[in-house]
């Protein structure tokens, strides 16, 4: 969306600019009914929503109460992870800071937004604490002209949910190896390969949601 | 890549779950991060496990912040937003083209003998990340390992005493495989390694210079 206000102004722009602003307006128009339908089947409490107004509108309201859940998860984790508490209150206003930056790059059909921030604060962790570089895998993104559908975002939304329900289901001990796993205390050849968890459907709504993007942007 | 339906090796769960839990030195990262880049397979599988990550960061205790946290986090924001890298037509897929500069062009090989070239590339130091190149035909020296090592097949085919790993396919070793790499005939191959330990060449001579050659 950004691209198209960011193009260049050149001689005679103004013969082509007509049509790109109706573009535009059909782009947000589109944008902001995706929006009502999916404020409709995904509950509020998957924060899916407050990540969209940040995303459009800018908002500093939705991030506030964004921040006011996460941030505090956030520095939790990083100081489990090993991070003085000083250090820790700083990585995760970078962590938020990133947030906002790269909201547009979240997608709803392929992770909860619990799921997205631990992923940018374990970068954070392993660039800030680990002093490495994160390679990432290719970005695959939905062009400007294709979204994910709702029922796909609503189906990913509550596997997400469905995870946390059989996590706090383990018996502690088991809980609490997954949860060293993650906090960096184990390393690649002490992690046990049985989580116990029930993963097979997420994954394969996953791989799915993985094909249909695939195909939007062949 | 559109050889993503035809890859038959895959990362271990053990892999993955280090990769998503951010626990893998830098090399093993950047062959997962490749690999997935051609896998949606173990791509979803990949993000099957930060959903893990997900649900513990969302039952976490919470810690408090400074009173000013927030004034100062959208403070930051105000000061402008983060530069994006430029897209880069590049011949390797997008984590690899930092370390190797651009494209397979921009690889530094050195020689390591009977043809095989290699390319040490910068990562933190608890592994080794290279690139290899295997003349169509030619052997990889007999060797084991004292630890895991990670081969990701980025153009043409190997074959060793367990499989043929064509390109997009990756070969999880442990300290029991030895194995003799062999490229098939047609094509070159190259590929993508990461040692958390250096190799042991069962023959005496690479051994001694494997202090210099750095494998």
């Amino acid at each position: 969306m950004l691209k198209i206000l960011d193009r260049p102004q050149e001689p005679g722009a103004f013969v082509y600019q007509l049509p790109y602003i109706e573009f535009r307006r059909f782009q947000l128009l589109y944008q902001k009914a995706i929006i009502s339908v999916v404020k409709k089947i995904v509950p509020q409490n998957t924060w899916v929503q407050h990540l969209r107004r940040i995303q459009l509108d800018q908002d500093q309201k939705a991030f506030a109460e964004l921040f006011g859940y996460f941030a505090p998860r956030v520095k939790a984790f990083l100081m489990k992870s090993g991070a003085s508490p000083s250090m820790a209150e700083e990585c995760t206003q970078e962590v938020m800071v990133t947030l906002w930056h790269k909201a547009h790059l979240f997608d709803p059909s392929r992770a909860s937004v619990a799921t997205w921030i631990f992923t940018i604060a374990r970068n954070k962790r392993i660039d800030a604490l680990r002093k490495q570089r994160r390679p990432e895998p290719e970005d695959l993104q939905w062009g400007p002209e294709s979204e994910p559908e709702a029922s796909d975002i609503l189906v990913l939304q509550q596997e997400a949910n469905l995870i946390t329900q059989a996590m706090s289901a383990l018996p502690s001990q088991q809980r609490d190896l997954i949860k060293k796993a993650y906090f960096g205390d184990l390393s690649h050849s002490e992690i046990a390969v049985e989580t116990g968890l029930p993963l097979g459907t997420i994954k394969s709504r996953l791989r799915l949601a993985l094909s249909k993007l695939r195909k939007t942007m062949k | 890549m559109n050889e993503m339906t035809q890859i038959k090796h895959h990362l271990t769960d053990q892999i993955l779950i280090g990769y998503s839990a951010g626990t893998l030195p830098e090399a093993f990262s950047l062959v997962v991060a490749t690999h997935l880049s051609m896998c949606d397979t173990c791509r979803a599988s990949a993000q099957a496990y930060e959903a893990i990550g997900g649900s513990i960061l969302d039952t976490e205790t919470q810690t408090t912040l400074e009173a000013d946290a927030l004034a100062g986090t959208l403070a930051m924001i105000a000061k402008g937003s983060i530069a994006t890298k430029p897209t880069v037509v590049s011949d390797v897929p997008t984590p690899l083209r930092d370390y190797v500069g651009g494209s397979l062009r921009d690889v530094k090989w050195r020689s390591v003998g009977m043809g095989v070239r290699q390319a040490v590339l910068k990562t933190s130091k608890t592994a080794t990340a290279r690139l290899l190149y295997i003349p169509a035909g030619a052997i990889v020296p007999d060797h084991g390992h004292r630890g895991t090592e990670l081969t990701l097949v980025l153009q043409g085919a190997f074959r060793d005493e367990t499989a043929l790993f064509s390109a997009g396919d990756v070969e999880v070793a442990n300290e029991d495989l030895n194995h003799t790499p062999v490229a098939e005939i047609g094509e070159d191959c190259i590929c993508l390694a990461a040692t958390d330990a250096p190799l042991r060449f069962n023959s005496w001579i690479p051994r001694i210079a494997q202090p210099f050659l750095r494998i």
